[in-house]
């Protein structure tokens, strides 16, 4: 029995807090997520219990300590099904991204080779690879949408059109228009022609099971924060004989076997060889909660309550002609829209006045005008703390919101 | 001076320079200063141009995309500027500055940009109410 108000008894932000004097509705999850009390609570055990570093000392707090980090890559590995020792720490999906960039495409892309993405990327997954062309002379092309999504189909004409693709990176699911890719196949498509797969699961690994071997991808990456964990901590997933032959991006303690004067430095094994200098422990021991919060859950009821939201609130906003709705049949939990003739951000300030955070704008995807014909929109985005009354707020709203200069003169 | 001004009527002046706003336009002929803006939060995209002479503002006006508030208040902003001396211009930016922080402020100065009283209600939207008026000011104090 899922049991909404159970779960949001957990969050101290659901509970109480207003915005403009209103009582907060929360539908910004595709930005950032709340923190149950249990993973704030962990997050302040390590500083009021087990403050020590990581791999530096003998004594006791300090083994402790490792036994902490050890746990928490041992609960992620679990958790996306990859080996321990495929787990990399990072500060969150973006740097995960860029370590891939610099850690094994500098090296290994020269002029002349592709790297696939498509428009609707994040500018995570796009300006890494830019940077990356830029730097080898290799080149970023774009693969063709049908429905607004990269398909098995739009890939492999593009492994038909361009001969040099050595990299697929593609967001699993879209942190604009929310739909989800049969990264599966795509990775068997990419893997056929010789190509490695990214999948940048930001908006996929906090919302669904996710299994690494079976998709077969090769490198994983998301954010802890997304997903009820702390800020400042993420992963690369990656397998494993890659992440042996990537280079070491961030250099220090920790990192390290042993250097001398002739500047020869021999690096750990991964995953350690990529986590140099004092790791967030907090938001380490955070990020275990978090996901042990959500396997409490359990993924798979997750999936469900998104969905049944995803379609409670399409249905209510059915016969409204003056909204327009881009991802009419996302199946997640985003709903990007507009009200006819009013500018994405004045709706989003009129919402804000009435105590509801949504996001307006391009969403990090400033090339997404292209898929959708506008210079902005306005998302919602759920999680599975969102309730039914939270969607009929809402909607009444954007229905009978008012005015958008209401957001100035009445208050 | 226009504090005496109702809602309504501060609604009706904001909706009116956007829906319509006079100033958005290409300069007129050469001697014009341009200054680029643009927002991380929001959509605007503006270029403001404003031409001094002989220590006069004699032309201000803009091109662009903007939402709602910068589009009406960069508006105003360009029929406020007309007709100003630098300092006088600048004394003006320096008080609508003041009223967008709630922070006291010369009302006397700010004419029919003083709809935009309440824009602080708005916290997100303050850069969108100030933009146009960043980049005039912007241009003024470069021309020192």
């Amino acid at each position: 029995m899922y049991d909404i108000e159970k779960i949001r008894k957990d969050f101290p932000m659901l509970n109480n807090k207003t915005m403009q004097n209103k009582p907060l509705v929360f539908l910004d999850n595709a930005s950032t997520t709340f923190k149950p009390q249990c993973v704030i609570d962990e997050i302040n055990r390590y500083y009021l219990e087990t403050n020590a570093n990581s791999h530096r000392g003998d004594y006791d707090l300090c083994y402790n300590m490792d036994v902490e980090v050890s746990k928490t890559r041992e609960t992620v590995a679990k958790f996306i099904n990859s080996e321990i020792n495929e787990v990399v720490f990072t500060s969150g999906d973006t740097e995960a991204i860029n370590l891939v960039a610099y850690g094994y495409c500098l090296d290994n892309l020269k002029k002349g080779d592709q790297i696939l993405i498509s428009v609707y990327e994040h500018a995570s997954n796009v300006l890494p690879w830019y940077r990356i062309c830029e730097l080898t002379g290799a080149e970023v092309v774009f693969a063709n949408l049908e429905n607004k999504r990269v398909t098995p189909n739009t890939v492999k004409e593009a492994f038909k059109k361009y001969k040099n693709i050595k990299l697929v990176a593609l967001a699993h699911v879209s942190n604009v228009l929310g739909y989800v890719i049969d990264i599966k196949e795509i990775t068997k498509i990419a893997h056929a022609n010789n190509a490695l797969v990214l999948c940048d699961g930001a908006q996929s690994v906090p919302h669904m099971p996710i299994d690494f071997k079976d998709l077969d991808i090769d490198f994983l990456t998301f954010s802890a924060h997304k997903m009820v964990g702390p800020t400042g901590i993420g992963c690369l997933i990656g397998k494993y004989d890659l992440l042996q032959k990537m280079s070491t991006f961030h250099l220090g303690g920790g990192m390290n076997v042993k250097f001398n004067k002739l500047g020869e430095i021999i690096p750990l094994d991964a995953p350690s060889k990529f986590e140099a200098g004092t790791l967030n422990l907090s938001a380490i021991m955070g990020f275990r909660k978090a996901i042990e919060y959500l396997n409490n859950i359990g993924m798979e009821n997750i999936v469900k309550h998104e969905k049944e939201l995803s379609s409670y609130v399409r249905n209510k906003l059915k016969g409204h002609d003056n909204i327009i709705i881009y991802n009419e049949d996302a199946t997640s939990g985003i709903l990007t829209f507009n009200i006819k003739g009013v500018f994405a951000q004045d709706e989003a300030t009129l919402l804000n006045s009435k105590g509801i955070a949504v996001r307006s704008g391009q969403h990090c995807a400033k090339m997404i005008d292209e898929v959708i014909g506008e210079p902005a929109t306005v998302r919602m985005s759920t999680y599975f703390y969102t309730s039914k009354e939270e969607i009929d707020i809402f909607v009444e709203n954007l229905i009978n919101g008012g005015d958008i200069l209401d957001a100035y003169f009445f208050n | 001076m226009p504090i005496s001004l109702t809602n309504e009527m501060m609604r009706a002046i904001i909706m009116d320079h956007s829906s319509n706003p006079l100033n958005k336009r290409e300069p007129k002929g050469e001697g014009y200063q341009k200054v680029h803006m643009h927002s991380d939060n929001c959509i605007d995209d503006l270029d403001i141009y404003l031409k001094v002479e002989n220590d006069k503002v004699t032309d201000a006006c803009f091109t662009g995309i903007a939402c709602t508030i910068s589009l009406s208040s960069t508006d105003i902003m360009c029929d406020l500027m007309k007709g100003k001396s630098k300092s006088e211009a600048l004394y003006m930016i320096e008080q609508y500055n003041h009223m967008m922080h709630e922070e006291p402020f010369d009302d006397e100065v700010l004419e029919d940009a003083i709809v935009f009283i309440n824009t602080s209600k708005q916290a997100a939207r303050i850069r969108c109410a100030t933009i146009g008026w960043n980049a005039a000011s912007q241009i003024l104090k470069g021309d020192k």
